[in-house]
């Protein structure tokens, strides 16, 4: 199919043409290539960066220790793996079944609706709003009635990034059940409800389930939706009507601090996000790759 | 989700005229729970509506102060004078939309080049690892692009890059010292490095759309491969490409902590490209929190709302132009 010198000329093309022709071929396919190597190199650099940098500042204490004092060496960010998992608990508790039900409607009550395109859409274009909006909104609508920064408003602002994306992983994935499962299941007497919840969603179940990891990995490395409502916390903190420390929030602050052990500290952080990121991505590929339905028919 | 288990059992009637399926769903004890669940259902995915709303009126209060003090005059006021009350935000607006411009510049002609790559040229087993690649990257936190950016990129482009692009077009201006690193020039590059994996993988989808008898028709004319790629793929997905490259630009408005952390954050509109800069949202990032008062608070959620509304804009027509092609719509011929 590349061949190019076999084909015979257009009718009016002269030799000169031709050469034109072959070598404009030979130009276009360069760029291409050359244009990925160009792009693949700093992304491989960027990982490549991570492990080594990452790599050789972790250590134990990284896990158990809160941050030391200004110009103290040492110390961790256990407390801000901790408060994001806080806040990613929060977050899921609210996204997660508002999400999935939202995904179970398109798919399975509103096909081909008016509503439920509309719904789609708007999942997909609210995807795309800049997460320091949902920040502010969150701001003025839970921090400023509540007068101090809290985990329950960092929370709920991811949890409420999280909606959209399961929103349309869920519907993607129940509409690859066949509709045969659905009939057969009506056709032995079981409520639509049940026939949705446990024989529909529970086909899909692999699928929806990376779905949700990959929301959620997404959402564990927003920083600055949570600038002005988690806010951030030096110390341990478990309670959610308190600033909260997070991981992303951290590696913001110790990257643009003059210091080195902060920024070794920083670099480990980047690493352990990146590992969640790339477990749940690559989950969601294998998944997603051997056939949600494996047990469907 | 709360509803009570009702026997399963629906009566045992004879199928009727109608499709089993409406039968079914109609028939026996269960239709109260079932149309209770679809309410609940309903109501959820009705919630996506809820947000978009809620965050609209949170931000049109939170601005109303901000709004009738300044007007239309806040968009193209220059002073950013927290302590005098005085609020223009014509400086960040014109740092979001020039280093927006300048990744896109960037950073489309590589998306297209790898697209293409990736569609019409990559054997298939690199396929399947560089769309890994490139989904993996897409989910990389802005916070570690920035953190990159910072010990890596910067000094790169302070000590190599920068000074060659004065040498070479420092007689325009456009690229003159002082050079910091850090500026627009950096925040161009790094959002250029942040969309190109959503530019090229959404292109790639739509590229790989157009149906294999438009390749076939012109290769069996007589075309090159290059030939082939321009006239019937390239020109068939133009539109889809055209909303992957607007995609791309919303994300570029609306990114945040990257550009917050490399743009230099100098509230100024300055000709070369190498000086610091702002943006719309690292200047929310970087003064929200230390706000004092009440105005300059909703100036700050004024230029939150802005942003919001265009990239609602930005990302609406983009969707719409990719679902256009993706979707199946008819092919024009070439």
């Amino acid at each position: 199919m590349a061949s190019t010198t076999a084909m015979p000329p257009p009718l009016r093309a002269s030799a000169s043409n031709r050469v034109l022709r072959v070598v404009m071929n030979h130009l276009a396919t360069a760029a291409a290539v050359g244009s990925t190597i160009l792009v693949m190199a700093p992304l491989i650099a960027i990982f490549a960066y991570l492990l080594f940098m990452g790599a050789s500042s972790l250590n134990l204490a990284f896990f158990t220790q809160v941050p030391k004092p200004v110009g103290e060496v040492g110390g961790g960010m256990a407390n801000s793996i901790l408060g994001s998992g806080i806040l990613l608990a929060i977050a899921s508790l609210m996204g997660v079944p508002v999400g999935i039900a939202g995904g179970i409607y398109i798919a399975e009550f509103g096909r081909g609706k008016r509503l439920a395109n509309m719904v789609r859409f708007t999942a997909d274009v609210l995807n795309g709003v800049p997460s320091i909006v949902m920040g502010i909104a969150i701001y003025t609508l839970i921090v400023v009635p509540q007068k101090h920064f809290s985990a329950l408003a960092g929370g709920v602002a991811l949890g409420i990034m999280m909606i959209p994306t399961i929103t349309r992983t869920t519907e993607e994935m129940l509409l690859m059940v066949p509709l045969n499962v659905r009939e057969a299941a009506l056709g032995l007497g079981v409520p639509n409800w049940r026939s949705v919840l446990s024989i529909t969603l529970r086909t899909a179940s692999p699928g929806v389930i990376t779905g949700c990891m990959l929301a959620f990995a997404r959402v564990a490395g927003e920083t600055a939706p949570l600038l002005f409502t988690a806010f951030g916390n030096q110390f341990w903190s478990t309670s959610v009507n308190q600033p909260i420390a997070a991981l992303p929030l951290q590696i913001f602050v110790y990257a643009l601090s003059p210091y080195d052990d902060w920024h070794r500290l920083a670099w480990a952080g980047a690493l352990v996000l990146i590992v969640l990121i790339v477990v749940s991505v690559a989950l969601v590929r294998y998944v997603a790759g051997r056939g949600v339905l494996k047990g469907a028919s | 989700m709360t509803q009570r288990t009702d026997s399963g059992a629906s009566p045992g009637a004879e199928p009727s005229l109608s499709p089993v399926r409406t039968y079914l769903l109609n028939c026996g004890n269960s239709s109260l729970a079932d149309r209770a669940f679809g309410a609940l259902m309903l109501v959820c995915a009705l919630s996506i509506f809820a947000i978009v709303i809620l965050i609209l009126v949170e931000l049109i209060t939170g601005s109303k102060l901000a709004i009738q003090k300044f007007g239309m005059s806040f968009f193209f006021g220059s002073a950013w004078d927290p302590v005098n009350g005085n609020f223009g935000a014509l400086p960040f607006i014109y740092g979001t939309v020039m280093s927006s411009i300048l990744a896109l510049i960037i950073a489309v002609p590589l998306a297209v080049g790898v697209a293409i790559f990736l569609t019409e040229m990559c054997p298939a087993w690199l396929r399947g690892f560089l769309a890994f690649f490139t989904e993996l990257l897409a989910a990389i936190p802005s916070v570690v692009y920035g953190l990159w950016a910072i010990f890596v990129l910067i000094p790169l482009l302070r000590q190599y890059v920068d000074p060659f692009l004065i040498k070479t077009l420092g007689w325009s201006g456009i690229f003159a010292p002082p050079n910091y690193g850090i500026g627009m020039f950096a925040a161009g590059v790094i959002l250029a490095i942040m969309i190109l994996p959503i530019i090229s993988s959404l292109t790639r989808e739509v590229m790989s759309a157009v149906p294999h008898a438009q390749r076939e028709a012109v290769l069996a004319l007589g075309a090159t491969r290059w030939e082939m790629i321009r006239m019937a793929v390239l020109r068939n997905a133009r539109i889809g490409i055209v909303g992957a490259v607007i995609l791309g630009l919303g994300r570029a408005l609306g990114e945040t902590m990257a550009v917050t952390m490399v743009i230099g954050n100098r509230p100024e509109i300055v000709r070369s490209l190498l000086a610091p800069a702002y943006s719309m949202a690292s200047v929310i990032a970087n003064e929200f929190s230390e706000a004092s008062d009440e105005l300059y608070l909703s100036a700050l959620i004024e230029i939150g709302l802005a942003l919001f509304i265009v990239t609602i804009i930005v990302n609406a027509l983009a969707r719409v132009l990719v679902w256009a092609v993706t979707r199946g719509a008819p092919v024009r011929g070439t």
